[in-house]
């Protein structure tokens, strides 16, 4: 049982304009039984966050190909991309290098 | 597209000693259908950032197009002299342009010209007129596809970051395509019948303007490194929409080639560097056979050397002409009549077009017959602007300038046959005359 984490997420480059344009959002998760993850906190923010056009933002589990990741600011690449686990008071940041946002 | 020219900015300042560089920001926002009041914003938030900077800058407007001069779609010789006679030329033009629109009390341009290396002395930059705003959305409204929208603006942002560069004696312009641009662009480019200027479109430099030379220094990074770059450096940013925002994904051929790129660089990392590799080793060479002469034909709206054969009608283009062909025939008779070839009264007509210049040729233009101007202008594109011309409903809405540099380019045509025939006619009777 995973407790409750405090988590920063912002959205840059474009794409806080699917989120009503607002760039950062403190938001905290709710226990549940795994471990918070990327895979999960993404799931939550489509379910929770996303106000429009989720196929601009997710694709298939992940984020969509173009949209970088930064998870305190170090790229989430080094971090285990979607198996990284979230710490509480963590920074999560979503940029997207596509053309318009 | 914006951060990357900021980021840009962030390292001209370094290098300020050898370079006095500018920054021209184009607002575009009145062709993606924004509300003035947010394009007031937006604006207020760049000029806030480049102000910061402390560079010379410009900001015009995307609707500044309408009133450009034709001089714009000339090649300009790099020879000095010859180079800046054009462009006194140009730079007189446009002032009396703008003192005829200042004296018809309309708001004129929002770009003084400036002193180089001075930090700018430009008070609020006032809004384009409304009518310039309403032609605008007109020529944008009537594209019918995403994908000649995106090629229009690319064009007419070129024509006027040409501008902006001449008239305040900028002999380059820096762009902020990066390398994972640039590949998208090259794919994109290939996909939309441009093949022939993929060295130019995406090569280091772009000489095609003659004597203001582009060059795409962030060629080097890919847009991830800019990305990180800028968060690591908390560069200022301003987002602005662009035309396909919030677009899906198979909405145009750009944007479908982005996603297309993008995944397969997810999966495969080297796909960006590959493509863009391959653009590095393209030369610009003429076409076999053609001597690279400034006076080969251009293309009017992209400006290359034209690519189009006109005696090989077994390619695409053949079959793009007969296309053309139903839209030649006027409605009525009347409206072909001055376009003609040969004739007194036709050239009477072109003469009186050659000599006139300014707003009294554009209200000529205007009085034409509707599907006058077509085939002169497609005549005079590449493949590739043919192609996207075609998604446009009517050629009525483009911008004055690029109309009556068509209608310019056509009636010397024209004369030139002319003048030959009468040469010819002329060198047998001075035979005869010589023989007898």
């Amino acid at each position: 049982m995973a407790a409750p984490l405090s988590v920063e997420v912002e959205f840059g480059g474009g794409a806080e304009l699917l989120f009503d344009g607002v760039k950062k959002h403190q938001v905290t998760l709710p226990g549940q039984e795994a471990p918070w993850d990327i895979r999960s906190l993404l799931v939550w923010i489509k379910k929770n966050l996303l106000r429009e056009r989720p196929d601009l933002f997710i694709q298939g589990d992940s984020v969509r190909p173009g949209i970088l990741v930064l998870i305190n600011d170090a790229d989430w690449e080094l971090l285990g991309e979607l198996d990284y686990q979230l710490q509480d008071q963590d920074s999560v940041l979503f940029i997207s290098t596509l053309h318009g946002g | 597209m914006l951060w990357q020219v900021l980021e840009g900015l962030s390292r001209n300042s370094a290098k300020q000693l050898r370079f006095l560089p500018g920054v021209v920001y184009v607002e575009e926002g009145a062709a993606c259908g924004r509300s003035p009041e947010d394009r007031a914003e937006t604006l207020a938030e760049v000029q806030a950032t480049l102000h910061s900077a402390g560079l010379p800058w410009h900001s015009v407007a995307l609707e500044e197009v309408f009133g450009l001069p034709p001089s714009v779609l000339r090649h300009l010789s790099q020879e000095p002299a010859a180079g800046d006679g054009a462009y006194k030329e140009a730079v007189n033009g446009f002032i009396q342009r703008q003192q005829v629109l200042g004296t018809q009390g309309a708001s004129d341009s929002p770009s003084p010209v400036l002193r180089e290396g001075q930090p700018s002395p430009q008070g609020p930059v006032r809004p384009p007129p409304a009518a310039q705003t309403e032609a605008l959305v007109r020529l944008f409204s009537s594209v019918r596809t995403l994908t000649a929208k995106e090629e229009l603006l690319q064009t007419l942002r070129t024509h006027l970051l040409l501008h902006v560069a001449r008239t305040h004696g900028y002999s380059k312009v820096m762009m902020g395509d990066s390398c994972t641009r640039l590949a998208i662009k090259l794919l994109t480019n290939l996909a939309l019948g441009r093949g022939a200027f993929l060295a130019w479109d995406t090569g280091f430099s772009d000489e095609r303007h003659g004597d203001v030379v582009v060059v795409r220094p962030m060629r080097e990074h890919t847009l991830k490194e800019v990305a990180f770059y800028n968060r690591l450096f908390t560069v200022p940013t301003v987002l602005t929409p662009t035309i396909s925002t919030k677009a899906p994904e198979k909405a145009s051929i750009h944007r479908l080639m982005e996603a297309f790129v993008l995944q397969l660089q997810a999966q495969f990392p080297s796909t960006v560097s590959t493509v863009y590799r391959t653009s590095e080793k393209l030369v610009k060479a003429p076409r076999a056979g053609q001597a690279p002469s400034h006076s080969s034909p251009h293309c009017l709206l992209c400006l290359c050397t034209l690519d189009v054969d006109c005696a090989d009608s077994a390619t695409a283009f053949g079959a793009q002409a007969t296309l053309v062909l139903p839209q030649r025939q006027p409605p009525n008779p009347q409206a072909e009549m001055p376009t003609a070839p040969g004739g007194p009264p036709a050239l009477g007509r072109d003469q009186s077009c050659c000599r006139e210049t300014g707003p009294s040729q554009r209200a000529h233009l205007s009085s034409l017959p509707r599907e006058g101007p077509r085939p002169h202008v497609l005549e005079q594109l590449c493949y590739g602007c043919r192609v996207n011309m075609k998604d446009l409903s009517s050629l009525d809405p483009l911008p004055p300038y690029i109309l009556s540099e068509a209608q310019l380019r056509s009636h010397r045509a024209q004369v030139t046959q002319e003048i030959q025939e009468f040469l010819i006619e002329d060198s047998e009777e001075e035979l005869e005359t010589g023989l007898s």
